[in-house]
């Protein structure tokens, strides 16, 4: 039978947010306006993030093409172009099946396990989830395993947390496995909230039965009776995805009561986050399933001892979760070939900031930051210089260009400073000033902070004051130490990770990027030209042509001069609003 | 029987008992720990980080209100870094915390100020914003302060575990984390009972009586135990007095049926002790109407007398007795006894039952 051709639009919230539910209604119309009998598809996030929307075309006697940055105007040519001519628009082209193009390096360079399916199965569509071997690792589990045995397979691949932490997840298993109670509880954490962080939601959307083989896999090797998806809400249409496979999975069997007829029974409730950040914590995560105000207690007891109504609970991160289908159906020792000694299997990294190729990026172990943010990411926008990158999110560390060699992994990342985390990877350029991105984190920290322990919830504020004093250039000479002495003090003494890490960003850019620090507070500069107390702005009179530009967007009127004539600003009233910086096309502007 | 444990707490050899925390064993071995949020009558907590001690193995700080003991457990309770994180901990505190000590209610009485004398934290070095809210004096008996909350949950956590009203919740989050009602309502709008476990626990002057306003300071106030006369518990009370009139009610956390717990008339209920309206005397209705003073002798034999005529006239089952919640169970049986011995009758009750 002749395979019908396809177009797949890119769907995840990604996508939809860069227009691609009005592409595809419009390829929708242009099919049938032409009356073309093709089959049209939605997917999840590739990753390409950068080229959104993203639409893939699948013709007989061509290789598949995936064409980016599509506007719903591009439709029409595209349609004509590829299925009735035949031929590439190669305007749009990003990827072409086996062929190389300018971007073909950000897929050829990773290796994809957790990723594998997102951006190629429908998601909303469990026959084509099973159709690649999906719920295979469960039946595999569940006829010829025991839960020892699962166990034991899971603590031999080496994998261990993607959450942040990193904790040996067959080890964490046996924990739970081995804890007394009634009943049991296994809990996917779905509740991403590191800026720059969004692996989850991709996996969420693009493959959530892989996410759900995953946790039925652990479910059964635990011995949980009950199941908890604790996911953000402001991911709708993951939760939208995850009830539908829900459905579909308990609809096969593979959910429920006698799962494939193995006398093992599960049922998964999701639970919507209201939105605080520190529910990722595990001991607030159960607080919140309760229902009552997610705050963090001290561990022990750790949940698997005492979770959710005081029930043996064990928490899987969904990255985690959606690697154990794999590792059941293709062994511990495929995994554990992957990456290195003490970091088995792949990571995704989420690539954020200036970086070219900004989008999903899953490395084997091992990688260093180099070929993932050069090799994968295309390095930086517009040809700046590389100047660090912020790894692991708000508890994470900044690494500066020395540490570009550094593996990525979960021994290396933690000696120069920085951590693993749940693997965002802000990356900025010369016009970021450091003491200015820790003071963003520190923002986000103690806005998040829940306000239960003394040194997270006053003693971030102090350490936010201070670099926000800092970078408007009343900084003091001491406060570098003030800082320092907060930072180890509140790592030491906060109650949670939450403040245990936040000093991170603060520590590491102390670390590598003091004369930032020591130009602001001493010579009440900033050598980024970012911190808008202590920069002026001018016009280069060399490289002004009198395009009139800057004059016509500056909202104060600050900018004078004639046509074809260098152009000047009124420091009394300029208000640093950059916006002439961002239009000049000819580099006059520049900051003092 | 609970299995007793040895361990090691600043390099003495103590005994504790399984599931005994690292607190409770240097309190029963007089080794002292700074607490803030820790009270004995609630669960643990592990929030106001004062209380941070360094274990033998373990690579963090451990709470010790929250960390159970082991065997063998090697315990430091004080050197340079835990010294230097309660330090930087008070001077937190402090950092948002008002300097009006010399009018504050709790002064001479508040946990906060002993740990900055302890610690020698004169002021905060940080420096900083500090809040500055409304003073809540929405009721008769309870003020709240929010300015000198420390957030250390106990007044949440009293109301919740031991009076089961939970009136009070954590609003907000980071910095502007603040202690609440529901909707911010007065507290005479929400299922407050007044019974002022939340001052109980306050370490510091957040909650304070206004039935004690000004009355003194502990140094100039005189301490009397005595039991509650309000009900059959019993409860211990510490009745606080100055020129011989009472001005403040507590109750000792280690003694007692109650332990430290007391309801509102137990607590609030003592101006009655000085009412011009109070009875102190036996009193006799005379012909006209009017009450005189008599003494207990002529009143009991007038009792006697006319119980006496209604049971020869109509039977003792014309005669029926009542007895108060407010008795001891001993005066209750006695009451129950002499109903049916003496007066012959099965007619007795008690309001309780009501």
């Amino acid at each position: 039978m002749k395979k019908k051709d396809k177009v797949v639009v890119g769907l995840a919230t990604c996508g939809i947010a860069a227009g691609g539910v009005e592409v595809m209604d419009e390829i929708a119309r242009e099919l049938k306006k032409r009356r073309l009998d093709v089959e049209l598809d939605e997917t999840g996030c590739i990753g390409c993030c950068f080229a959104e929307v993203l639409v893939d075309f699948e013709k007989e006697g061509m290789p598949r093409v995936t064409y980016g940055d599509v506007r719903p105007e591009d439709v029409p040519a595209l349609v004509e172009s590829h299925l009735v001519n035949g031929k590439i628009l190669k305007e749009k082209v990003l990827l072409i099946e086996g062929r190389k193009t300018t971007e073909a390096d950000f897929l050829k360079k990773q290796t994809r396990i957790v990723l594998g399916n997102c951006g190629i199965l429908d998601p909303e569509d469990i026959e084509d989830y099973m159709g690649i071997g999906g719920y295979e690792g469960l039946r595999k589990a569940l006829s010829g395993m025991t839960p020892e045995q699962v166990r034991k397979e899971v603590l031999d691949s080496g994998l261990r947390g993607r959450g942040g932490a990193g904790f040996p997840t067959g080890a964490k298993w046996n924990f739970c496995a081995r804890a007394e109670g009634e009943d049991k509880y296994i809990v996917c954490n779905a509740d991403e909230g590191d800026p720059g962080a969004f692996m989850d939601r991709s996996v969420l959307e693009g493959d959530p039965h892989a996410v759900l083989e995953g946790m039925i896999i652990a479910g059964y090797a635990i011995g949980a009776t009950h199941g908890y998806i604790y996911c953000r809400a402001e991911y709708p249409l993951a939760v939208k995805r995850l009830k539908m496979a829900i459905r579909d999975a308990t609809g096969k069997g593979f959910l429920g009561s006698d799962i494939l007829g193995s006398g093992y029974s599960l049922d998964i409730i999701i639970k919507e986050g209201a939105g605080a950040f520190v529910c990722g914590e595990e001991t607030a995560l159960i607080a919140s399933i309760e229902g009552v105000r997610g705050m963090p207690r001290p561990r022990p007891p750790f949940p698997a001892n005492k979770g959710i109504w005081g029930m043996p609970t064990n928490i899987n991160n969904v990255e985690t979760l959606a690697n154990v289908p794999w590792i059941i159906r293709e062994g511990a020792g495929k995994f554990a070939r992957l990456g290195t000694k003490g970091s088995k299997g792949t990571k995704v990294f989420c690539l954020t900031g200036k970086v070219r190729r900004g989008g999903l990026a899953e490395v084997a172990m091992g990688t260093t930051l180099r070929e993932v943010i050069f090799g994968v990411g295309g390095g930086i926008k517009n040809d700046r210089p590389f100047k660090a990158v912020q790894i692991g999110g708000p508890s994470g560390g900044c690494l500066p260009a020395e540490l570009l060699d550094t593996p990525v992994d979960y021994d290396s990342l933690p000696a120069a400073g920085a951590i693993m985390g749940s693997g965002g990877m802000v990356i900025v350029d010369d016009t970021t000033c450091m003491v200015d991105l820790a003071k963003y984190f520190l923002t986000f920290t103690q806005m998040e902070s829940c306000g239960k322990c003394t040194p997270c919830r006053i003693g971030t504020k102090r350490m936010l004051e201070i670099l926000t004093r800092i970078c408007e250039g009343k900084g003091e000479p001491e406060d570098i130490e003030r800082l320092e002495k907060l930072a180890v003090d509140i790592k030491d003494g906060s109650l949670c990770a939450l403040g245990g890490t936040a000093p991170n960003p603060v520590l590491t850019t102390l670390r590598y990027f003091k004369d930032e620090y020591e130009a602001h507070i001493f010579d009440k500069r900033c050598p980024a030209g970012l911190c808008s107390e202590l920069v002026t702005f001018h016009i280069d009179p060399e490289k002004c042509n009198g395009c009139t530009v800057c004059a016509r967007n500056c909202p104060t009127g600050a900018i004078t001069g004639e046509k074809k004539e260098p152009h000047g600003i009124d420091q009394e009233k300029c208000i640093k609003c950059r916006e002439c910086l961002r239009r000049c096309r000819f580099d006059a502007v520049y900051t003092v | 029987m609970s299995e007793d444990m040895k361990l090691t707490i600043d390099r003495r050899k103590c005994v504790g008992r399984k599931g005994q925390t690292i607190v409770e064993v240097a309190r029963e071995n007089d080794i002292w720990i700074p607490t803030l949020c820790f009270d004995e009558r609630m669960e643990p907590y592990g929030a106001c980080r004062v209380c941070l001690v360094e274990v033998e193995g373990a690579r963090a700080l451990l709470p010790a209100c929250t960390a159970e003991i082991t065997p063998d457990m090697v315990v430091t309770t004080s050197n340079e870094r835990i010294d230097s994180i309660r330090r930087t901990v008070i001077e937190l505190i402090l950092s948002d915390h008002p300097k009006d000590c010399l009018t504050c209610e709790s002064n001479g009485s508040c946990a906060l100020q002993d740990l900055a004398y302890r610690y020698g934290v004169k002021e905060s070095s940080f420096g900083g914003e500090a809040h500055s809210y409304h003073l809540l004096d929405d009721n008769p008996v309870i003020e709240r302060d929010p300015d000198k909350c420390i957030l250390c949950g106990r007044c949440v956590r009293i109301c919740e575990e031991i009076v089961g009203a939970g009136v009070y919740g954590f609003v907000g989050r980071g910095f502007d984390t603040t202690v609440g009602t529901p909707y911010e309502h007065p507290l005479e709008e929400s299922p407050c009972l007044f019974c002022g476990q939340c001052i109980s626990t306050c370490p510091v002057g957040a909650l304070a009586s206004k039935l004690s306003k000004g009355a003194g300071r502990p140094w100039e106030l005189e301490e009397t135990d005595t039991t509650c006369p309000y009900c059959g518990v019993g409860c211990t009370l510490t009745l606080w007095t100055r020129d011989n009139k009472v001005v403040n009610i507590t109750a000792p956390l280690d003694r007692g049926v109650n332990r430290g717990n007391l309801c509102v008339k137990g607590r609030f209920g003592f101006q009655y002790i000085d009412s011009p309206e109070r009875l102190k005397h036996p009193m006799i209705r005379g012909k006209d109407g009017r009450l005189r003073k008599t003494s207990w002798n002529k009143a009991i034999s007038l009792v006697t007398e006319r119980f006496s005529g209604i049971v020869e006239k109509h039977g003792a089952d014309a005669v029926g007795g009542l007895s108060s919640a407010r008795c001891t169970n001993e005066e209750n049986y006695l009451f129950q006894k002499f109903m049916r011995a003496v007066v012959g009758t099965n007619n007795v009750d008690h309001c309780a039952r009501l």
